[in-house]
């Protein structure tokens, strides 16, 4: 589904990412773990197109098309999804409007009809139970007062309404208490199918108890230095990311 | 691979940025132009032409001679070219012969294209939204409407020109008593030289059952517009009043300076909406309507009601401040404004609420949206007199602004002189992030999209104040105008 070769991206001029290669095949859970700084969000908001994001050699495919002739918000439609690490406030835009403009672009994007109103708010309804949204966030302006634990749900609630293929879900363990850790990701699990992937980046392993990876991934100075399966996280997790250093002789 | 990826990016904002005035384009008309410049001559012309009564020649001679000792007001935070007032022409008649059509087959085909081309078929807009349309292009009114539905509740709606005829009495009780001839250049020159505009009268106890409603057009190369407006509610009446307009292309600016005078009596309610979308100039600078307007109600009498709501995207220049003079006992006025400026435009605009009468009410809330490298500014008067006893006034001046180039500016001034009075002043200040577009993006929404959801979810306050006709417009033209300008 996703193919990355030798992929290297650079940010105002520096280069973070320095080759990297990575294969995410249908129904495959990934986590890409590594220290601060190692390139992950980076990985992800080139994977997206975020425009502060130049891409200086590489390439990647998205079932079978090259990515990067589409726009950001094609990508999106193609089915790509962001969860982001920090999800900006829209002040004046509610939940509503906002998730009813993405979900008719999209539908526009298959050839099909917008959704009627009132199929609009019965699929927001079922959608949201799935992380427990509460309906008054829904009514509220995108991210306005959302608590962080809020946010992170508004995401994975999204997530549930574009119905991607492939998710990246950023840093979403980060400023979440234990509770709402475990309902954003039981959310993502039960959004899990044999057709669509998943990548999970994170620093820590608590989030890889309740989303189980198929590989994990050792991100580290821009490039994929370890791979492996679930096991690869707990070592992390007990030993910290200063072995990998020393192995590469660093 | 690096050009190609960046490009794609880039590309979409600038030709966004760069999408051109939608309704440019411009009518050939049989167009009947006095010869440029302006003295008293030609304002003989102008009352002759108009078949005026001799006191209406004498306000405007009056008041061209006042104009003559007046100077250009220069306090506006804006940058006014010049304007040679000997270079322009003041009058243009878009009618070929001199009898006025009775019905729509008279009407010159060009014009009738021209409404359709501006969406406003009369007979789809007499059919279907009970408007009642009273279209001036240029100067003359070319058809009024539902005249006779109105007529028969007592309600009068036509052109001035036409009320000057009819209801002499009526338009010189009330022309010129709540903006005076002196009351600043652009007012006194529009009493010299004011071509044609609107009467209302709504008689007492009288709801007007339509929204009346009146299009505005620009059409002949370098003739200044000057409409005159006069709404009078007399007691316990109730109107709702749209203007809006859409002007063709030019390469040269155009001066419009209007004037709009409202008197609302005792228990009657006045609603004024506006969507004004002249043409801005190019994304250079180039052209541009210049509009240079003096609104003012009355709340003459006890318990009246004014309210201002606009919408304001077009014209290179605005200098424009709809304002209400609350004389009567626990009267109510608001004002509710969204000012957009983009590319080089400039905006200075805002209100005057001048408290006099007891327990009297005000409200203003202005939303102003600068991008590209517009100045836009809010300029607002409060004002208590010593014998208005319980005045309140609620003001709020948000800015939104798009990119660094943009500047926006918030006057307000309060002059109280009262101690009872509870004044209240909000203003914030923000911006449209890329991370907020680019949010949008990630999730399936255009950049331009995206823009006109935020925009329209900072301005709905003031949408929502809008009849519905209006509302969809707005929105449109709110996006329109500033598509992509995030950079």
């Amino acid at each position: 589904m996703l193919k990355i070769k030798d992929l290297h991206a650079t940010i105002n001029g520096k280069e973070i990412l320095k080759g990297i290669n990575l294969e995410v095949k249908p129904g495959e859970i990934h986590a890409i773990m590594g220290p601060n700084g190692s390139g992950k969000s980076t990985l992800s908001n080139v994977l997206v197109g975020h425009p502060a994001y130049v891409v200086t050699k590489g390439s990647v495919s998205f079932k079978e098309k090259d990515l990067f002739a589409f726009s950001p918000e094609d990508r999106s439609k193609e089915g790509i999804f962001l969860s982001f690490q920090y999800p900006v406030e829209i002040p004046g835009v509610s939940m509503v409007n906002f998730m009813r403009s993405a979900i008719n672009e999209h539908r526009k994007y298959n050839g099909l009809e917008p959704l009627s109103a009132s199929a609009f708010l019965k699929l927001m309804r079922e959608k949201r139970s799935i992380v427990d949204l509460d309906v008054k966030l829904a009514n509220r302006s995108v991210n306005e007062g959302f608590s962080g634990g809020e946010k992170k749900r508004n995401e994975i609630f999204q997530m549930a309404m574009l119905q991607p293929t492939l998710s990246i879900l950023d840093e979403t363990d980060s400023g979440l208490d234990i509770d709402a850790l475990r309902v954003v990701a039981e959310g993502v699990n039960k959004l899990k199918s044999p057709t669509n992937s998943t990548i999970v980046i994170t620093h820590y392993q608590r989030l890889l108890d309740y989303i189980k990876p198929d590989v994990v991934h050792v991100l580290y100075n821009g490039r994929i230095v370890k791979t492996a399966g679930p096991e690869l996280a707990l070592e992390l997790e007990e030993r910290g990311y200063d072995w990998i250093k020393a192995e590469l002789g660093e | 691979m690096q050009e190609e990826f960046k490009g794609k990016n880039q590309l979409d904002v600038e030709q966004l940025t760069k999408e051109k005035y939608k309704y440019g384009f411009t009518t050939d008309v049989e167009t009947d132009i006095i010869e440029k410049g302006l003295n008293e001559d030609v304002i003989r012309i102008i009352s002759a032409k108009n078949e005026e009564p001799d006191w209406l020649l004498d306000f405007r001679l009056k008041a061209y001679r006042h104009w003559l000792t007046l100077e250009v007001p220069t306090w506006a935070h804006l940058r006014i070219p010049a304007i040679d007032y000997q270079g322009l022409s003041y009058y243009a008649d878009p009618r070929a012969k001199k009898d006025g059509p009775t019905s729509l087959d008279e009407v010159d085909p060009e014009l009738l294209k021209t409404f359709n081309k501006l969406g406003i078929p009369l007979e789809e807009q007499m059919a279907l939204s009970g408007i009642a349309v009273d279209a001036v292009m240029d100067s003359v009114s070319v058809k009024t409407t539902f005249k006779d539905t109105l007529l028969e509740k007592g309600i009068i709606f036509c052109s001035f020109s036409d009320a000057v005829k009819d209801h002499p009495d009526l338009v010189r009780k009330y022309m010129g008593s709540v903006v005076g001839y002196r009351d600043n250049f652009y007012a006194t020159l529009n009493s010299a030289v004011f071509s044609d505009g609107s009467f209302v009268y709504i008689p007492k106890g009288v709801r007007c059952p339509m929204a009346l409603s009146t299009y505005f057009r620009i059409n002949a190369i370098n003739t200044g517009q000057f409409e005159r407006t006069l709404i009078v509610a007399e007691d316990d009446s109730y109107v709702s009043y749209l203007e809006g307009c859409t002007a063709p292309s030019r390469d040269e600016n155009q001066l419009h300076a209007a004037i709009v005078e409202i008197i609302v009596n005792k228990n009657a309610e006045v609603k004024y909406s506006t969507v004004q979308n002249w043409y801005p100039g190019d994304e250079n600078g180039k052209g541009g309507v210049y509009n240079f307007v003096t609104k003012r109600g009355l709340c003459k009498g006890d318990n009246s009601k004014l309210s201002w709501t606009q919408v304001e995207t077009g014209s290179a220049i605005t200098w424009k401040y709809p304002s209400c003079i609350l004389r009567g006992d626990d009267s109510q006025a608001e004002f509710y404004s969204v000012a957009v400026t983009n590319n080089y435009q400039q905006a200075d605009t805002g209100t005057k609420m001048i408290h006099l009468g007891k327990n009297t009410k005000s409200t203003i809330i202005s939303k102003g949206i600068s991008a590209g490298r517009s100045e836009n500014s809010y300029r607002g008067l409060v004002k208590v007199s010593a014998n208005a006893d319980g005045a309140r006034n609620y003001s709020q001046c948000d800015s939104l602004l798009m990119g660094d180039k943009c500047g926006a500016h918030t006057f307000p001034y309060m002059d109280i002189h009262n101690d009872t009075a509870v004044v209240e002043h909000e203003a914030t200040t923000s911006k449209i992030s890329e991370d907020q577009l680019f949010y949008c993006n990630q999730r399936g929404i255009s950049t331009e999209e995206a823009v006109g959801l935020i925009v329209n979810g900072y301005a709905k306050e003031v949408i929502n104040k809008l009849p519905m006709e209006f509302a969809v417009e707005a929105q449109k033209l709110l996006s329109i105008s500033l598509e992509g300008s995030v950079g």
